[in-house]
């Protein structure tokens, strides 16, 4: 996946949906710049595959030694796969975050909400933060 | 001359066969174990411990204790911690049997003495905080704001009131909402404005009959005394709320200003930093709380009475109102009889020439380290002060400069301040040097810290140079823990 | 003052470059309407001399253990403390120092955490250990919320009735607090009607609080089949001989380290012990010292998982915890490297052997009888047939005998009943007087 295609939330999570089976199947994961802010990850929380997240809402964590931040759910539905291996190999976020570094699949219950972010916004948002 | 063969592991100094006691032979009847336990409640062989002689673990413990740094081997401006002088004379009391040898179940009887110190200090403390109920029950600070805001919940429900809020400004020590967290509120942050006090119109809208509590620390975590304090309490009063007072910073009060007298409903002290400890290398500490009369009926359960008719002390239940206990036992007890030595040594004047000399010391060494550090929050502070090294990261490129300086401090042999504390300050150096160090030691002090902030970028960042160790990487200590010895691991 | 070191020129140099013209100006951001105007109402100072006359009057009106022979435990127990602890805790470099924040002039202090935690583990079979809490109750409650957080289940847990009264209390508070049912049955028998799928964790005691050891194994499994932990309180010294509760499968252990090298002190400072699963490490409250290398490859110890800790998750903290008994740790360490295997297995046995020798010269007596049937590590319980227990603890305070707890004040049912509590430190003597004195 590119950055360019994809849709962001201000929170920094990175979403992709995909037409699967009749489904729409979002991936879920955060963006390099909000990997690069939190510095040296250690630890990742993931979600349970089966639960539900409902967009705007928590549904992980993720920690650096001195921070932990919650990870936002770009949308609503259900956990049909987990990235079982990245809490081990963090370092994946920072090599690629957009592919390997994939966090989860939700199969998505709800229309997308209209606040996602094209990668411009998302630029320009990150831009005046950094 | 690090003594590195003693300080090995203890476990890498084990040796098989080798012991550090010997116990007397058993001088009853002895049967195997198996006829008292049933064999599959016993565990098959003892427990793989070091084995060690008395000998090997002195020096081991003692090699160990040369590599920390502590009060009384070293300057420890540390700030909101109070690491004053810890007077000897109040260690050695606090060993005699006659307060040491005490089974907390022994009868009243047998510890009258015990009991006189407990009430007196009660007495005292009430005294000190203007709030006349005491507990002496929680073990540490954040265990006493737990304590309190059970309290202030219990009150609450006795009222019929349903409260479900807890405030405190953002300068405040992440006990607050934790404990806040613990006691069954939400948490809300109030900004505090430029000048480090608390934004009032930010606190107004957020204040409603769902107020419970707010907490504020006084003086705060930047050492500066919120005037508005009174204000806030009305305010918060007006709602029916109560104000809790974070008593960390009480060593720049003693005997000029009692919290409630300026409108606290409870707090609590730090034993441990207030009335000198020790901090032990963390602990224990203790955390009794301070209440108002109209709260006394809900304290933690027992407090120490006297009872005209008997002429004797008593371990007093009260009524059930009481929040209960939260701690097994009568509490940190070691603790309160060293507080009690302390408050006993300085009397009314002595406790308040400690704040005035804890401010004095704090506002000279303000006064020599603005000359080149930045200090946000202006040219007067109370015991402590907080530096900024922010404007250091332009001058040299060097991303973390507070850190960078902290470990060069080392090299001096200086501990350093606290750092990136309160959250409010950027690059945060959190200086306090307590009444019983000397201008001597702060003007030393000064002076090291003005030729750092003058030395090379390089210097700095790869400090400290004289350590036996450096920098630790605590990225991978945190990424795949290792918290406990294994053969494997090494 | 005998602490403060300026003298009157210094303090007026120090003033001169402040630029205040007073002490009392310092203090002006504090309004004059809150200032106390008068002086503390506290009795006046007292030199070392006289401080310590003071204290020496206080402390002859308490009766210290050493001057008698203390069968009192419910807790809190009369164990041997070897020389070398008191030696070695007492040096500045430890108890003056702080939390180790900067680990590069920390390492002893940090070592000795590392050490604490190993030391831990091995007792108890765990993988891994924190730093230490404040005392066995307060960590029985940490473990209960620990355990909440695990499971996701706020809505319930179960506490056995065995559980020290004084740690039943401290859930007590705190789970009125939070709105968590607390649930006690009588026995373990009567646990499986108190679990659910809404049920967080079991709190047990083992030897429990009247000194019979707990059968975890199957504890353990009883309460897994209902997807629940079983938290269990140990008294540390039992665990020189019975099976380690990490073998016996239990999901968080705690208790109360005050036997492994601390005197009585009156109930405190204490040491609370907490250990668990690997796999919970992340939820254990807390300090944590933890293995990494230095800048140079040299092997040392830092603070470790700091994101756990109220000082950066805040409002979102499982624990408002932020201190160690760090000085009791040390008590501890040093006190399980000076026994030894060898050493803690003896203790153990030495308690054993007395503590079952009393019960049986107790009960031979008309007077007495046992309670229970089950079997009892160092502590155990006694019925007075004549049902005055106060009198008898009474009359043995007389021969200068601690002679036991009375269970009244907590187990109404049990006010004929005594608990009693032989150490290592008791002899033969010693147990035939006590027999002698209640038994006439």
């Amino acid at each position: 996946m590119n950055a360019e295609d994809l849709l962001y939330c201000d929170t920094h999570e990175w979403v992709f949906v995909a037409e699967q089976d009749g489904q729409k199947i979002a991936t879920v994961g955060i963006s390099a710049f909000a990997v690069e802010q939190l510095t040296d990850l250690v630890y990742m929380e993931l979600p349970t595959v089966g639960t539900t997240v409902t967009a705007g809402e928590e549904f992980g964590e993720v920690e650096s030694v001195k921070a932990v931040s919650p990870l936002y759910s770009p949308v609503s539905g259900t956990v049909v796969a987990v990235n079982e291996g990245l809490p081990d190999n963090l370092d994946t976020l920072n090599t690629d975050p957009y592919q390997a570094g994939w966090i989860m699949k939700v199969e998505v219950s709800d229309d997308l909400p209209a606040n996602l972010l094209d990668h411009a916004a998302y630029q320009k948002q990150c831009g005046e933060a950094g | 001359m690090r003594n590195t063969h003693a300080t090995q592991l203890i476990f890498e100094l084990s040796t098989a066969g080798r012991s550090g006691v010997n116990l007397p032979a058993c001088d009853v009847p002895e049967q195997p174990r198996e006829q008292w336990i049933p064999a599959e409640l016993l565990n098959a062989e003892s427990p793989e411990l070091p084995e060690v002689t008395e000998p090997e673990v002195i020096r081991h413990f003692t090699n160990l204790s040369t590599l920390n740094m502590s009060v009384d081997t070293h300057y420890y401006p540390l700030g909101s911690c109070t690491m004053k002088y810890n007077p000897k004379r109040n260690e050695r009391i606090a060993g005699w049997d006659g307060f040491a040898q005490l089974h907390p179940y022994q009868s009243e009887d047998s510890i009258q003495g015990m009991l006189q110190l407990l009430f007196e200090l009660q007495q005292m403390l009430g005294e000190i905080s203007g709030l006349p109920a005491v507990s002496l029950q929680p073990a540490a600070g954040a265990h006493g704001e737990l304590a309190a805001l059970m309290v202030a919940s219990a009150y609450f429900k006795e009222l019929g009131e349903t409260r479900t809020k807890v405030l405190a400004p953002d300068s405040a020590h992440g006990t607050n909402p934790a404990s806040a967290r613990m006691a069954g509120f939400d948490f809300v942050t109030i900004r505090s404005q430029a000048d480090g006090r608390v934004d009032l119109d930010h606190l107004r809208e957020n204040l409603g009959d769902d107020t419970a509590v707010f907490m504020i620390t006084n003086p705060s975590t930047l050492g500066l005394f919120d005037d508005q304090v009174q204000q806030i309490a009305d305010l918060v009063h007006e709602q029916g709320g109560l104000i809790y007072l974070d008593g960390a910073n009480m060593n720049a009060i003693l005997g000029i200003a009692r919290p409630g007298d300026f409108g606290a409903d409870m707090m609590h002290f730090n034993p441990h930093k207030t009335f000198s400890g020790p901090h032990g290398g963390g602990g224990p500490g203790a955390g009794p709380i301070c209440v108002t009369d109209t709260l006394r009926p809900f304290l933690p359960n027992p407090t120490v009475s006297y009872c005209q008719d008997s002429q004797a002390y008593y371990l007093d239940t009260g009524d059930d109102k009481s929040i209960g206990r939260v701690r097994s036992f009568f509490g940190n007890v070691g603790v309160l009889v060293r507080a009690y030595c302390y408050i006993r040594t300085h009397g009314p004047d002595g406790l308040k020439r400690v704040s005035e000399m804890a401010v004095l010391n704090a506002n000279y060494l303000l006064s020599q380290v603005k000359e080149f550090l930045d200090v946000p929050h202006g040219d007067r502070c109370m015991h402590e002060f907080v530096a900024s090294a922010e404007p250091i990261k332009e001058k040299t490129g060097l991303k973390q400069p507070a850190m960078d300086i902290a470990k060069r401090l080392l090299d001096y042999g200086f501990h350093p301040p606290t750092v990136y504390f309160p959250l409010t300050v950027h690059e945060g150096l959190m200086m306090e040097p307590t009444e019983t160090e000397s201008k001597q030691t702060l003007d030393a002090f000064a002076e090291v810290l003005k030729t750092i902030v003058n030395e090379p970028a390089e210097t700095l960042q790869s400090a400290p140079h004289s350590t036996s160790i450096r920098r630790p990487d605590e990225v991978q200590a945190a990424r795949q823990p290792i918290v406990k010895w294994t053969e494997a691991t090494d | 003052m005998p602490y403060t070191y300026n003298t009157p020129a210094q303090q007026d140099e120090m003033l001169a470059a402040i630029g205040a013209a007073s002490i009392d100006e310092l203090f002006s951001s504090i309004p004059a309407s809150m200032q106390l105007k008068r002086a503390l109402d506290l009795p006046p100072a007292l030199g070392e001399i006289e401080l310590t006359a003071h204290m020496q009057e206080l402390a002859r009106q308490n009766t210290a253990v050493s001057q008698s022979t203390c069968f009192m435990g419910a807790g809190s127990y009369d164990h041997f403390v070897p020389a070398v602890i008191d030696t070695l805790a007492s040096r500045g470099e430890f108890y003056t120092s702080y939390t180790p924040y900067q680990p590069e002039v920390s390492q002893g202090n940090l070592q000795v955490m590392f050490e604490y935690q190993t030391l831990i583990c091995q007792l108890t079979g765990m993988d891994v250990s924190n730093a230490s809490l404040y005392d066995g109750g307060s960590a029985a409650v940490e473990a209960m919320l620990m355990a909440i957080s695990i499971t996701r289940r706020s809505d319930k847990v179960v506490v056995l009735e065995s559980v020290h009264p004084e740690y039943r209390q401290i859930i007590e508070t705190y789970f009125a607090t939070i709105g968590t049912e607390v649930i006690t049955v009588s026995a373990a028998e009567q646990l499986q009607d108190a679990l659910d799928d809404q049920t967080a964790a079991v709190l047990v005691q083992s030897p429990n609080f009247f000194g019979n050891v707990e059968d975890l194994t199957s504890l353990a499994e009883q309460v897994h089949a209902a997807g629940a932990l079983l938290v269990c309180s140990v008294d540390p010294i039992s665990l020189g001989i019975l099976k380690r509760p990490g073998d016996a499968g239990v999901d968080i252990v705690v208790a109360e380290g005050q036997s492994l090298g601390t005197p009585l002190l009156y109930g405190g400072p204490y040491l609370g012990i907490m250990a668990c699963r690997e796999e919970f490490v992340r939820r254990l409250p807390g300090r944590i010292a933890g293995q990494t290398v230095d800048q140079q490859g040299n092997r040392c110890w830092v603070l470790t998982l700091q994101t756990r800790e109220q000082h950066i998750r805040r409002e979102k903290a499982t624990s408002n915890i932020c201190t160690n008994q760090g000085l009791f740790a040390l008590r501890a360490a040093i006190y399980l490297s000076v026994m030894g295997p060898e050493g803690m297995g003896d203790v153990a046995d030495l308690c054993l052997q007395k503590a079952h020798y009393a019960q049986q010269q107790l009960t031979n007596l008309d007077r007495f009888e046992a309670v229970s049937d089950r079997p009892f590590f160092k502590e155990f319980v006694i019925r007075d047939k004549e049902n005055d227990v106060n009198g008898l603890l009474q009359k043995a305070e007389d021969f200068n005998l601690l002679a036991g707890v009375a269970l009244g004040r907590w187990y109404p049912e049990l006010e004929d009943c005594l608990l009693i509590a032989v150490t290592e430190k008791r002899t033969k003597d010693e147990i035939n007087q006590l027999v002698e004195v209640l038994g006439s």
